[in-house]
């Protein structure tokens, strides 16, 4: 009995959350031109740089981002910044390691080796952080949400004053894109909120391109390497097709049949 | 295999094969006289070997770097996707092997319903086919789980509470598929476990169905008993191999599409989310190959019959043979059976759509009446059919159908062009 409420409260679940995604698929996301697209999409090497910028001085302040470490910036295929600009980088934050040979914990700059450093100690330390609301890992983000990419840049940009009638709560905001259109997140880019060192204009809708595509990067560090033995893979597979078609033909010619 | 003597050339080789012969069977299967007019739908058989070699190999490789523990599992697959050399690659044919391999046994199955394939003498071919399709749907819901991510462990949740239906002894059927008294790290290592073994289970009933395949030897399009060998078949070697190696190449051309440019697009964007107990996503879906079943499952509104029908709609398929009474195997020479058959493939294909949809208003009347159907075709119009349908003559063989008498050649003729 008490599964058969567990099964139907399942099921009710999944009808209501069914109708949230289906009204809410009818909102049309944002769209911008990504240069990581089509068959032969690559990353703007600048764009990866600028959105790591962005990540580390805006979203890294809440959103840890577990998976990734400090090589992988100078990684062909990402950002590709220098080894010593990474070590620079990752010397900025303190890990603790450990323990050393008096048995003790000790706090060391970061190496190249080690993981982005997390602004929380753990979830229920981000939670209360923020209230109540874990602000989610940003490793794989960019594939763990419906819309992907379009979906975050969407997000980003779709702060809005909410509509007359609906009224929010204390820290929550009104977000046009965001399921269920309630987010707790506040509105976190705003026109020159940083200084890019290449000079580009830091406007709001430059800084959500940038930050997504990172963010696009960190999901799918080898999208690059992916896309180019993809190519290869179906070239080859295409030439092959065609010879064998017509070893195939020439083999079946020796007999009255079609093939 | 005793219908032809192989004698091996060498010394060594007719010692060997006296002892164990191993040269005979290759032999045998070299010349295996097959059906000359064989379609492209006949490769699919070939595809799925690939698919099950393929999902085994990547499989073992990923295992090598998978961590069975509900709270490793999700970030061995992102070292796997980051760190293991070409990992990406082997886990993203695997993910979309699971796909493909489903993609090839639907286009195999209706195949065979379209042909007749499952009658008799094929019976036992057919029932092992169906035991190797169930098994590969218990492997690919125990690989989905595998990942842990939030769609993995509420999938979990939900499929294994179906089996509480059961009166009595559901619930502590449940509690001991989990290992305790929810989806948890026992339940994460028994399915690692099962689904590493299932593979192998399907390759041993692969060889059953292959071998129980030689001993009638292939249907054809024109579903007639052919004589073996004769002017109407040709060696599976070189004639069948380059065929099926044609045939693979363009699948796996699609594969390859999939792997390297879409990854994620027949996946679900939650089990990127590491699973979390406390809190359900709102949106639970089984992969798309699972999802007709999934809409029978819910447009029954009792609990208990409808896992029943979900059930009833496989096992159903196992009793076809004896369903469908008419002695023509073929749909070719079957007009009526013909339209019925296109009218269950686009039954399938509603079920598969609205699994997907709400179960509700609309959707959900569809799915009642796409259920029925579904049950109706099977169980009331095949029988039927059997006695009341006027059959197209059947030609006396592939090659000389005008010599039979056979007065539709075009027909067929349009048939193949159409395949």
């Amino acid at each position: 009995m008490k599964n058969i409420f567990k099964i139907s409260y399942l099921i009710i679940l999944l009808l209501v959350g069914t109708n949230q995604v289906i009204a809410e698929e009818k909102v049309k996301l944002l769209k911008t031109d990504w240069s990581f697209k089509g068959l032969f999409g690559k990353f703007d090497r600048g764009s990866l740089q600028r959105g790591y910028q962005v990540y580390t001085e805006v979203c890294a302040s809440c959103h840890s981002m577990k998976y990734v470490s400090y090589r992988n910036l100078s990684e062909s295929g990402g950002p590709e910044f220098t080894e010593e600009q990474v070590k620079a980088i990752a010397a900025n934050f303190e890990v603790t390691d450990g323990p050393n040979s008096d048995g003790e914990m000790f706090v060391r700059p970061a190496k190249l080796s080690d993981k982005f450093v997390m602004p929380f100690a753990n979830v229920k330390a981000a939670q209360a952080a923020n209230g109540g609301a874990y602000p989610p890992d940003m490793s794989v983000l960019a594939k763990a949400r419906s819309g992907g990419v379009d979906y975050i840049y969407s997000v980003l940009l779709g702060y809005e004053n909410p509509p007359s009638g609906v009224t929010l709560e204390d820290g929550v905001y009104y977000n046009k894109y965001m399921y269920g259109n309630n987010i707790k997140m506040s509105e976190p880019l705003s026109d020159g909120l940083v200084d890019y060192s290449d000079g580009t204009t830091a406007s709001k809708e430059q800084m959500a391109k940038d930050v997504t595509t990172f963010l696009m990067w960190t999901a799918e560090p080898h999208l690059e390497a992916r896309h180019k033995m993809g190519f290869k893979a179906i070239l080859y597979l295409i030439i092959l097709t065609i010879l064998v078609y017509f070893s195939m033909k020439k083999i079946w010619s020796r007999i009255e049949s079609e093939v | 295999m005793s219908d032809h003597e192989y004698v091996p050339k060498s010394k060594f080789g007719k010692w060997f094969n006296d002892r164990l012969p191993l040269l005979s069977l290759a032999s045998h299967l070299a010349d295996y006289p097959t059906p000359k007019n064989l379609n492209y739908w006949w490769t699919f058989g070939g595809i799925l070997t690939f698919c099950l070699i393929t999902q085994i190999v990547t499989g073992l490789t990923l295992a090598m770097h998978y961590i069975a523990h509900a709270d490793l599992a999700f970030e061995s697959v992102e070292h796997i996707m980051r760190d293991v050399n070409y990992g990406w690659l082997i886990r993203y044919i695997h993910s979309n092997g699971a796909s493909m391999f489903f993609l090839a046994v639907y286009i195999h199955i209706f195949r065979s319903l379209f042909y007749g394939s499952y009658k008799s003498p094929r019976e036992i071919i057919w029932i092992i086919g169906i035991i190797i399709y169930l098994l590969m749907m218990a492997a690919a819901f125990m690989g989905y789980v595998l990942p842990w991510g939030q769609m993995s462990f509420w999938g979990a949740t939900v499929i294994t509470n179906l089996f509480s239906a059961i009166p009595f002894v559901g619930e502590g059927i449940v509690n001991w598929l989990w290992g305790g008294y929810s989806v948890d790290n026992p339940t994460l290592t028994r399915f690692f476990t099962l689904h590493y073994l299932i593979p192998f289970l399907i390759v041993g009933l692969v060889v059953l169905h292959i071998w129980a395949l030689h001993i009638p030897g292939n249907n054809n399009p024109v579903g007639i008993d052919i004589k073996k060998p004769s002017k109407d078949t040709v060696p599976f070697h070189p004639y069948i191999v380059i065929k099926d190696g044609f045939a693979l190449l363009m699948f796996m051309i699609i594969f390859a599409f999939f792997v390297f440019y879409s990854p994620n697009i027949l996946g679900h964007a939650d089990n990127y989310i590491e699973a979390n107990p406390m809190v359900t996503p709102a949106h639970i879906v089984p992969e798309w190959y699972l999802l007709p079943f999934y809409a029978i499952l819910r447009s029954v509104p009792d609990k208990l019959m409808g896992v029943v029908a979900m059930l009833s709609a496989i096992l159903i398929l196992a009793a076809l043979p004896w369903l469908d009474t008419s002695k023509i195997r073929s749909a070719v020479f079957r007009p009526l059976y013909k339209q019925f058959y296109w009218i269950l493939v686009a039954d399938v294909l509603i079920l598969g759509y609205v699994g997907a949809m709400p179960a509700e208003g609309l959707y959900l009347l569809i799915a009642r009446v796409a259920t029925a159907y579904y049950f109706i075709h099977f169980l009331m119009i095949l029988p039927i059919l059997g006695f009341k349908e006027k059959t197209i003559p059947l030609p006396l063989s592939i090659t000389e159908p005008v010599l039979g008498g056979f007065p539709n050649a075009a027909i067929i003729k349009k048939k193949e062009s159409l395949d």
